[in-house]
């Protein structure tokens, strides 16, 4: 037996692999070391301003303190209705493309679903000042939320199809078998099997469009006060923290940085706890 | 897939029309009435984007006749003039997203092949949730972290190096200030990463195993055997980096905090640009007179197809892929 020698070629060929492995090593230490120092920072830069009173008060001018309170609940009413619209209408749509729409129709819908899904939120923004805000003649917490909804659609719609799509074949055929019609097979019985999938997209759908900001500045507008109607607009997390960011104030940047941390407590926070109910299953 | 199986009998074996066949294969009234209903909602899908194309031509009419195709290629926007053109803002989409691309595609490759092909399941799986956390973080906090972090340490550190050594070309030369073309393709470089790199993961895991068996069994190493894989997948790739080109263009809140918004065209990468979607952002509740108006939604109706050019393109390019390895065998 000769025995094994490498020649520099073999010897270069070993080291170029050792090399670039260790460079995809390095990209993912790099990626996951952005997202730390991003997180840190956020944390560091906001909880010196984060304190009880900054949670419940509205906004103040500068030098007079101020707080969120009218952004938070803004938010939340803004959420409530884009959740109440989108909800509904996302899931039946997810229903149609996994349970109905098999053929070209079906096939057309998905493709728009998807459409949908790519379409820059700025352009929503521009689609919902055009049909609500200039007939209304106003900015309004309707305007802004149905532009939400908008978003919160086509990925509600997916997240529903591929989670029902989950749901075994065998449990239609012995539902349809024992007698029961289709909407009774789809309601009664696939769509509560698949319904903690079809949650944790809703909750995923949510963390997604409580960021979102481009779509709320010509519609929901903003406001220093808290909300008293739906007719008029809104103030929420994310616009206030892009106002008091581009301001000129060192007050008001260390409130954006306060803001960001509840933003990011809200969004983070449901990431989490939807990886950690589905961490199991998929 | 009996229900399938059952309602294929039932049209053939019914003598009903083509509408009640439709609707209703199982000749159910309650059928029905749920088919009719979840189809309205569906269709209500496709009216969505109807008349979002439909509105946005409508509101623009006035700038498209007033500016015809000039609109593109005109470098003047000055709103007290009237006179809107809309190519210093193409210019700063396209070169912003190039930038981003030009960093964010070799790392999010290098994140998908870590994470497919060397890291052991116990460690990409978590890994992978991180990465898309990344994801998850907000527009507007990119914009906030881009204002504060990123352009001072550009501004103190980055700029002045690149300009001490790669000066000489006209894109590292000019006034350094942080906030500027290159600033906004850094943070949309961070912001589609996690979004390019997700789609590679999954053309990547597409991939048959044989391939790799085949490639080691010949003796290659490692990373050659990583290299026949990223051949396999190299249309899923390309689609996956022109769906992270879709997102940069039409990113805004995070871009329009960093990117100067001024609307000029420049060689320099330091100096400030406006992309088409910061500024509809930045300008639209300012926008007084209608012509001013109506070229910001022709600037909305602009993004809106190429977006969904650009998108239709990344999906058909990434389903080819994923749906390939759904078993039949791949055609060499």
């Amino acid at each position: 037996m000769t025995t094994m020698t490498y020649s520099s070629s073999d010897r270069m060929r070993r080291g170029v692999s050792t090399l670039m492995t260790t460079l995809t090593f390095l990209c993912t230490l790099l990626a996951v070391g952005a997202l730390l120092v991003i997180l840190f920072y956020i944390a560091y830069r906001g909880i010196g301003s984060l304190n009880f009173q900054f949670l419940i008060d509205r906004p103040r001018p500068v030098g007079e303190g101020g707080g969120i309170g009218n952004a938070i609940v803004g938010s939340l009413v803004l959420l409530l209705i884009s959740s109440v619209v989108g909800l509904p209408l996302g899931i039946c749509v997810g229903i149609y493309l996994s349970e109905i729409g098999r053929g070209r129709i079906g096939g057309a819908v998905r493709f728009i679903v998807d459409t949908l899904t790519g379409i820059p939120s700025i352009v929503t923004g521009v689609f919902v000042y055009a049909i609500l805000v200039l007939p209304m003649k106003h900015f309004s917490a309707m305007a802004g939320g149905v532009a939400l909804a908008l978003i919160m659609i086509p990925i509600v719609a997916r997240t529903t199809e591929e989670m029902l799509k989950l749901v075994p074949h065998s449990m239609r055929e012995g539902a349809l078998a024992l007698g029961a019609p289709q909407w009774r097979v789809i309601l009664g019985v696939v769509v509560p099997a698949a319904a903690p999938g079809i949650a944790t997209g809703a909750m995923l759908a949510i963390a997604r469009i409580s960021g979102e900001t481009a779509p709320l500045l010509f519609t929901a507008f903003g406001s220093r006060f808290f909300p008293e109607s739906l007719n008029e607009p809104i103030a929420s997390l994310t616009v206030q923290i892009y106002n008091y960011a581009i301001s000129p104030y060192d007050e008001w940047h260390a409130q954006a940085w306060a803001a960001t941390l509840v933003l990011m407590t809200l969004v983070l926070g449901i990431n989490i706890i939807v990886r950690f109910l589905t961490r199991k299953k998929f | 897939m009996s229900a399938v199986a059952q309602n294929r009998k039932l049209k053939f074996a019914g003598n009903n029309s083509t509408w009640r066949r439709v609707l209703s294969p199982t000749g159910n009234t309650g059928d029905a009435i749920f088919r009719v209903l979840m189809l309205f909602v569906a269709l209500l899908m496709v009216g969505i984007v109807v008349a979002m194309v439909f509105a946005l031509a409508t509101d623009s009419m006035l700038s498209i006749r007033q500016f015809g195709f000039g609109f593109l290629t005109s470098q003047r926007w000055d709103p007290i003039k009237g006179e809107f053109g809309a190519l210093p803002f193409v210019y700063g989409t396209i070169a912003s997203s190039l930038i981003a691309l030009l960093i964010s595609v070799p790392f999010s490759l290098g994140i998908a092949i870590f994470l497919v092909e060397q890291a052991p399941h116990y460690i990409a799986r978590p890994v992978a949730f991180l990465v898309e956390l990344l994801a998850a973080i907000p527009s507007v906090v990119y914009g906030l972290w881009g204002i504060f972090v990123l352009a001072p340490v550009l501004r103190q550190y980055v700029e002045p190096a690149l300009a001490k050594t790669l000066g000489w070309l006209p894109l590292f030369s000019g006034s350094i200030t942080g906030i500027g073309l290159l600033t906004g393709g850094i943070i949309l470089a961070i912001m589609v990463t996690p979004i390019i790199s997700a789609v590679v993961r999954d053309v990547l895991a597409a991939v048959p195993g044989s391939q790799r068996e085949a490639a080691l069994a010949l003796g290659a190493t490692k990373w050659e055997m990583i290299r026949v894989v990223l051949v396999n997948g190299a249309p899923g790739i390309a689609g996956a980096v022109i769906l992270g080109l879709g997102r940069a263009i039409g990113e805004t809140m995070a871009v329009t905090m960093v990117i100067g918004n001024r609307p000029q065209i420049s060689w320099s990468l330091f100096d400030p640009s406006y992309t088409i979607a910061s500024a509809i952002a930045n300008e639209f509740t300012e926008a007084t007179g209608d012509l001013y108006l109506s070229s910001l939604v022709e600037l909305g109706l602009i993004l809106f197809l190429v977006t969904f050019f650009v998108n239709g393109v990344a999906r058909v390019l990434v389903w080819n892929v994923t749906r390939k390895s759904g078993g039949v065998g791949r055609a060499a």
